[in-house]
């Protein structure tokens, strides 16, 4: 610490030295899942297809297993085939596109992960400014949090729609709902986080609470907000899908898994499921790189 | 400059109450160099924060150049440097040094102008764009002195500034501080538990014992005002270096 800087170059050798040693483990992992997967759907597709021709055996009963048109868990290929076939295969803005579900999901979510950000900073800063608050505010924000989604998300649905409101809003009003819990917790530890002497200081230039929040408390709770982004990126994915179940949406991931499980489509679902995930995956990376870039224009220490 | 009349603060705790400060008269004249020292829990931080208004007295009275010490910080009159350089971390030096002079709204090309002479003056020229983490302990405690002049206030309260730094840096520093002192006429209101330290810097010292907090003695430290680090060899260095801890052993100080 209290020496000059060292040179990047000696700093960032043992990262990536790291990271090329995650890359082996990390395949090994995705080898091993993928064998149990191949295997398990045998074992669960395998009585049905005995059902259906019990002269099935050996080899050609395994193929049977993998190839099954509404098998109870699809093999891998088969679900690839799918994600092949509903996004490369047609047009993006056709109704048969993941791409285009994707999108519809996605619009939500990061509407619902804006409402629920401004909401969530707003609420930390409410309660870090007003004491009062702290004891009023933060038990209904924790509260808020037990009841399940499940629940409240038909709800939400039925009363908007019945005011007239429809489309994306109530969806992104669920996303919201989950999203904005994490970020208001992390940003009440943030706009906290500065120390006495750094509050000290403030006071001794008489400075306003505002300027103490721009100034101070407001960059301090940056690496914080950030921490409640990732996790908020995540669950407002969720919002949204689930937001889409209860209208019997016409479109969207939610719709997609939901009219999957109506028809015994389960190649749908698990299509409809990994493009979630990848979905999710992107917008974690897309919030990581985003907090790179911010901590390295405040300087932050790499 | 800094009057204070029977001085107290006592605070109520769980266990009862603890006089952190009792009956404490204290004049500082303009461009003094006054050291508050005494083991801790003698109170020398709290008289501190009193003046800098961070602490409220229960009793007796206390002005800083003429005003409440409210006012006064109202009024931006002193420059606070912590026992920690506490710059933030993510401002450069020189923005770091330009935090006050924004918040007090003065103008970018002004801004620029102070940063850049106050950094001159701690002897911090070419380290303007680089981050707190990159400077050593000495160097940050410095930007911070930076910090505190760049709004030229009459007053400087240092709260063992230098106290985290090891001996060699610390003389350095103490050095560098006797010069900007000298240069720049402020009053300094200085506290340390080095006994050396508040010899070689101050006009005078105060001498502060615990339980309760209070002023044993003030010693006039009539030293030449152009002092370097060999005066420490001195027979006059060393007499009243004598008369400090004599001072501070009859605050029974050194019981603990």
């Amino acid at each position: 610490m209290m020496s000059e800087a060292a040179p990047a170059s000696t700093l960032k050798a043992p990262a990536a030295r790291s990271g090329e040693g995650q890359t082996v483990p990390v395949l090994t992992i995705v080898g091993c899942l993928i064998l149990i997967w191949y295997a398990a759907a045998i074992w669960l597709n395998m009585p049905f297809q005995l059902q259906l021709n019990p002269e099935l055996a050996g080899m050609d009963l395994v193929y049977a297993t993998w190839a099954a048109e509404r098998p109870v868990l699809p093999s891998p290929h088969q679900v690839l085939a799918e994600i092949w076939k509903t996004t490369a295969l047609v047009d993006i803005t056709s109704k048969r596109s993941l791409f285009y579900h994707a999108w519809v999901t996605i619009s939500s979510s990061l509407l619902g992960f804006a409402m629920g950000t401004l909401v969530g900073v707003l609420l930390a800063a409410a309660i870090v400014h007003v004491r009062a608050l702290q004891k009023s505010l933060l038990p209904w924000i924790i509260a808020s949090q037990t009841i399940p989604i499940l629940a409240i998300a038909p709800i939400i649905i039925v009363v908007l729609g019945s005011i007239g409101i429809t489309g994306i809003f109530p969806k992104a009003l669920i996303s919201a709902y989950l999203c904005f819990f994490p970020i208001a917790i992390s940003m009440v530890k943030g706009l906290t986080s500065p120390d006495l002497m750094q509050l000290d200081l403030m006071r001794t230039y008489n400075a306003s609470q505002f300027e103490t929040f721009a100034k101070l408390r407001w960059p301090a709770s940056v690496p914080f907000l950030f921490a409640g982004f990732k996790v908020a990126i995540a669950i407002s994915l969720v919002g949204a899908i689930v937001g889409e179940m209860p209208t019997g949406a016409q479109a969207g991931l939610g719709a997609r898994l939901l009219a999957g499980s109506y028809y015994g489509q389960t190649v749908q679902i698990w299509a409809a499921l990994f493009m979630a995930s990848g979905l999710a995956a992107f917008l974690v990376m897309a919030v990581a790189f985003a907090e790179r870039v911010t901590l390295k224009r405040m300087g932050v220490k790499p | 400059m800094i009057e204070a009349k029977d001085l107290s603060l006592t605070f109520t705790t769980a266990d009862g109450p603890v006089y952190a400060l009792s009956g404490v008269d204290l004049t500082v004249g303009e461009g003094d160099f006054i050291s508050f020292i005494g083991p801790s829990g003698c109170g020398k931080t709290t008289l501190l924060r009193i003046i800098a208004d961070l602490e409220q007295p229960t009793g007796g009275a206390i002005h800083v150049n003429g005003m409440t010490p409210s006012d006064a910080r109202m009024a931006r009159q002193y420059g606070y440097v912590f026992q920690a350089p506490a710059l933030y971390p993510w401002r450069t030096v020189e923005r770091n040094v330009m935090l006050p002079l924004e918040i007090m709204g003065y103008s970018a090309a002004e801004r620029r102008e102070r940063a850049h002479r106050n950094l001159e003056l701690v002897n911090l020229k070419g380290f303007e764009r680089k981050y707190p983490w990159q400077l050593s302990g000495g160097m940050q405690q410095r930007a911070s002195i930076a910090r505190a002049l760049s709004f030229d206030p009459k007053l400087l309260l240092m709260d063992e500034p230098f106290g985290a730094l090891d001996e060699i840096v610390r003389d350095s520093l103490n050095l560098q501080l006797l010069r900007l002192w000298r240069e720049t006429q402020k009053t300094v209101v200085f506290v340390t538990h080095s006994i050396p330290e508040a010899v070689f810097l101050s006009t005078r010292i105060v001498v502060m014992s615990p339980r309760p907090g209070r002023i044993i003695d003030v010693i006039d430290c009539d030293l030449p005002k152009d002092r370097d680090l060999s005066i420490r060899e001195s027979k006059r260095f060393l007499d009243i270096a004598h008369r400090v801890r004599e001072g501070l052993r009859a605050g029974h100080s050194y019981d603990e």
